[in-house]
């Protein structure tokens, strides 16, 4: 196969074509399949294929607004997204980004950005994966026990609920303090402008279990309000750090686009505790690799930064 | 693509009928006279005739975005040079091509809780972000150390001063080294012995290595003259690399309109989005 370079401009290096659209495309397959983002692998293999962090991360932002406004259109269309509660989170998610983008900048004059970055992985797909792979072992040893696949129906109130400033959101039957959704934004936002994610692996179920909305609900909303972020944060990191790379983006948000509608085939016929283990795995995978790369020398313990990068 | 890039000297052969050549002319220390039987016995030697000259054809080289390294030829010629000198091969060249100067920040990662992370820094300035160098012959046959520090000639004897004066010299010194090791690695100081060759006794010609992330912006080649090991002359050119093509156009533009272009960039996720959703429209 003819090598088909093409040359990043802000990363400036050259890389493959076809495996920048093949990672893409496979990104956008599992998070067809399994309803996610896929910021949260977008990045770490960003990071793997030799992209320095920082411009994995804006850019991750960047692909991020393309592959969740396509997923947000369809759940207008369904009617199951809820604009009030997006708008609040997103409020929140505002701050949380600006933040977020203040302590990105600051941790790269430090010099720290790297770690930071490496550890908030780690740390975060780590545990969403560990959780992810013991429920859904358990969900498979019920299913193969003759036992119905009964979801845990969500309790009836929690401390979250007994917080002032109720709010009321039709769309998701909910009644409920604007602190902990603001607060979700935000911490949302955080994640989103460091580690140039959408967040939606931990909105989804932040949403479903601290929140009590209704499932259908959730991705719809959580897309919609992962739109804005990722908007907002790649903006900022265009005007402050200058490490959005353009052309990066564009072949990931193509091959992302194509392979979302595979995965979404393909994960329509695969039981939902097996996809949600397949997806843990990977989870892990990634941390583990990334967690793996803190603990091993590095080839030269000396590096060099200049104005630039 | 390794293109050779041919930025052909002018072979001003003729240095004192073309000053426009003659940019920078530096007039060398005098020598001590050299202890060399074979030196005519004019008793004083207190002038070195000698004259070397480059100039450059182009002072502009464009590089496209896929660009992987190209070597950068270079003529010169010396002049008014002693026969008997140069057929003894005595007389030697060293050309230099010396990147813009940037502040650079070294890190050292150490071990903390088992990580490695990056703790203790030292920062440089005027850093030349690339230097290659091209040779007569090995650069201890040429002349001795103390003559490279003077002439801060050479990337082991270049004067790399650090921000901080008063830290401690061993530190400084050790990242001073392994600022030389990185560059060094990142291919962006490289040393040709051999690089220079005398095509005839007045003409010499240079070929220094481009490394594929050589830096645009204004270089400087300069060409140095040693007779009998001493340094005589000194001459130098501007050379100015500029990368061109669509690439190199998205890269200004995100630097200096920062916020249209996170717009922009923007825009085009959601239209390619949206476009996505129509194409493979699935519900």
């Amino acid at each position: 196969m003819a090598r088909v370079g093409i040359y990043l401009p802000i990363a400036e290096l050259s890389v493959n074509l076809f495996v920048l659209l093949a990672m893409g495309a496979a990104v956008g397959f599992l998070s067809g399949m399994f309803g996610v983002g896929g910021g949260f692998l977008i990045t770490p293999l960003l990071i793997f294929y030799n992209i320095p962090p920082a411009i994995a991360v804006a850019t991750g932002a960047n692909q991020v607004v393309a592959s969740s406004f396509s997923g947000a259109l369809s759940h207008v269309k369904k009617g199951t997204l809820d604009f009030k509660l997006g708008t609040v989170l997103l409020a929140g998610g505002i701050v949380g980004a600006t933040l977020g983008i203040y302590v990105f900048s600051l941790l790269r004059e430090l010099g720290q950005l790297d770690l930071f970055i490496s550890l908030l992985y780690v740390v975060l797909l780590g545990t969403v994966g560990g959780l992810m792979l013991v429920e859904s072992l358990r969900a498979i040893r019920r299913s193969r026990d003759g036992a119905a696949p009964t979801l845990k129906k969500p309790g009836q109130h929690n401390w979250i609920h007994r917080l002032p400033l109720k709010m009321r959101f039709r769309a998701s039957k909910l009644f409920v303090s604007v602190i902990p959704v603001l607060g979700l934004g935000a911490g949302i936002g955080f994640l989103s402008s460091i580690m140039g994610v959408g967040g939606g692996f931990i909105m989804v179920p932040a949403l479903i279990y601290l929140l009590k909305v209704p499932t259908n609900v959730v991705i719809g909303t959580s897309l919609f309000q992962i739109i804005f972020v990722a908007a907002y944060t790649t903006i900022v990191h265009a005007t402050a750090n200058h490490t959005v790379d353009v052309v990066l983006a564009f072949m990931l948000m193509v091959g992302g686009v194509a392979g979302a509608q595979y995965g979404a085939k393909v994960g329509q016929r695969l039981r939902g505790e097996q996809l949600r283990a397949l997806l843990a795995l990977l989870v892990l995978a990634v941390a583990l690799r990334l967690g793996f790369d803190l603990f091993v020398k590095p080839q030269s313990i000396f590096s060099l930064a200049g104005p630039g990068i | 693509m390794s293109r050779g890039l041919f930025a052909v000297l002018l072979l001003a052969l003729l240095a004192h009928t073309a000053p426009a050549f003659a940019q920078d002319d530096i007039e060398g220390v005098v020598p001590t006279p050299a202890e060399n039987a074979a030196q005519e016995p004019a008793p004083q030697q207190a002038v070195n005739p000698e004259s070397i000259q480059i100039g450059l054809s182009t002072n502009r080289v464009a590089i496209t975005a896929d660009f992987s390294g190209a070597d950068l030829t270079i003529f010169g010629s010396l002049d008014y040079a002693d026969p008997l000198v140069a057929r003894q091969g005595r007389y030697d060249v060293i050309v230099v091509l010396e990147g813009p100067a940037q502040e650079v920040v070294v890190r050292r990662k150490d071990r903390v809780l088992g990580m490695w992370i990056n703790m203790e820094s030292e920062t440089f300035t005027n850093v030349p972000v690339s230097y290659s160098v091209a040779t007569t012959r090995m650069p201890q046959d040429i002349t001795d150390t103390n003559s490279y520090r003077q002439l801060s000639l050479g990337a082991d004897y270049l004067h790399i001063e650090p921000v901080d004066r008063d830290g401690n010299p061993a530190t400084i010194s050790e990242f001073r080294e392994a600022l030389r090791e990185r560059k060094a690695a990142a291919g962006l100081f490289n040393m040709r012995v051999g690089g220079v060759e005398f095509l005839s006794q007045s003409l010499f010609r240079a070929s220094l290595p481009l490394s594929p992330s050589v830096p645009v912006g204004t270089h400087k080649a300069r060409a140095f003259l040693f007779k009998n090991g001493v340094f005589i002359k000194e001459s130098s050119a501007q050379l100015s690399i500029v990368k061109s093509g669509f690439e190199q156009t998205i890269a200004r533009f995100s630097v200096n309109h920062g916020f249209s272009y996170g717009i922009l960039a923007t825009a085009l996720a959601i239209v390619t989005g949206w476009i996505g959703r129509i194409v493979f429209r699935r519900d």
